[in-house]
């Protein structure tokens, strides 16, 4: 057997294909200064992202006194809004395509699964 | 000459390497890196799924703040802050055409990884010379699992990008779309063991 048939190799330079297919590529049609622009928005999230690592301290030594609940729902807020700027922003996925939000909406619901199962198993009034 | 005469006179071209597949709208790794993403997702989602169980089912459960030392496990959070900004920055450069500042950031991000295991291993031996190993209980178990797990991630992205610094780097000068596109790809590998980091600080250290 060829080796070209093992492989599908495109037909067409993939180039061609990708403009005539109407595709945006972030790393080939970005200008400069839309680039300095995202340049800029990462020093932002990054100040962003310290500063909600601080609190994240702070408010553990604040809350000290209060019930353990409180902490976690603290601490795990602020968790998810720097989790949710690492993903929207570094990894950019506020403007990823259609695919990838599917995969990620598979994962993120068999993730909280495995959040609930134990929590749900606890407080099951058979257990 | 087509692509299929050509790939069979010299080599195998891969496709959708750099440009992005029609019906996908991604380059071939940049969907794979996802993929992978996703079944990490699920890994660490185990671990944490342990964890819940573990705890909730506990009539003591140690409180990590009383005896981990916070203070590291903070500045180690900011380290890897800062190393997710430096690859991102290394990819903007690249973008730009620039790859001498694209390789100054990669360095960087290199060093904030092995700073951020130099901590670790501080702390691990802090726990060891204390007494306090895998087997002491659930608690320091799931720690040691999954702070070692996730020691083991930093060590595959130190890997990664130790690779393209280094002798990778010379697929610039062959193709630098393909080039930056690994960065890219390196880059989202290397947030998200930032994004687990982001979790692990508090439910292991703090609450």
């Amino acid at each position: 057997m060829s080796e070209h048939a093992i492989i599908d190799v495109p037909p067409h330079s993939p180039a061609d294909e990708a403009e005539h297919a109407g595709i945006h590529d972030p790393n080939l049609h970005h200008s400069p200064e839309e680039i300095k622009r995202e340049v800029r928005v990462y020093l932002i999230v990054f100040f962003a992202l310290s500063a909600l690592t601080a609190v994240t301290v702070a408010s553990f030594y604040a809350l000290k006194s209060y019930p353990v609940s409180v902490a976690i729902g603290v601490a795990l807020a602020i968790a998810l809004v720097k989790g949710s700027l690492v993903a929207g922003y570094f990894m950019h996925l506020l403007s990823e395509k259609k695919l990838i939000y599917g995969v990620l909406i598979l994962t993120v619901f068999f993730f909280f699964v495995l959040i609930w199962a134990p929590w749900a198993h606890h407080h099951s009034p058979f257990n | 000459m087509d692509a299929h005469a050509h790939a069979g006179e010299h080599e195998i071209e891969i496709p959708y390497a750099i440009y992005p597949r029609p019906d996908t709208g991604l380059y071939n790794g940049k969907l794979g890196i996802w993929l992978f993403l996703a079944s990490e997702v699920m890994l660490f989602g185990a671990l944490f799924s342990s964890y819940i169980l573990l705890r909730t089912g506990a009539v003591n459960w140690p409180r990590g703040y009383t005896f981990l030392n916070i203070p590291l496990a903070t500045a180690n959070t900011f380290i890897l802050i800062a190393s997710s900004v430096t690859v991102v920055l290394a990819w903007a450069n690249l973008r730009l055409g620039n790859l001498k500042l694209g390789r100054i950031f990669i360095a960087i991000t290199i060093l904030c990884a092995l700073l951020f295991l130099v901590n670790k291993g501080i702390e691990y031996h802090h726990e060891f010379v204390e007494g306090r190993s895998p087997s002491t209980n659930n608690f320091m178990a799931l720690y040691f699992t999954l702070t070692g797990l996730h020691g083991l991630h930093v060590i595959g992205g130190v890997i990664v990008f130790a690779y393209f610094l280094g002798p990778g780097a010379k697929m610039w000068h062959e193709d630098r779309n393909r080039y930056t596109n690994r960065i890219e790809i390196a880059g989202l590998y290397w947030h998200f063991v930032d994004l687990v980091w982001i979790f692990l600080f508090p439910t292991l250290y703090l609450l």
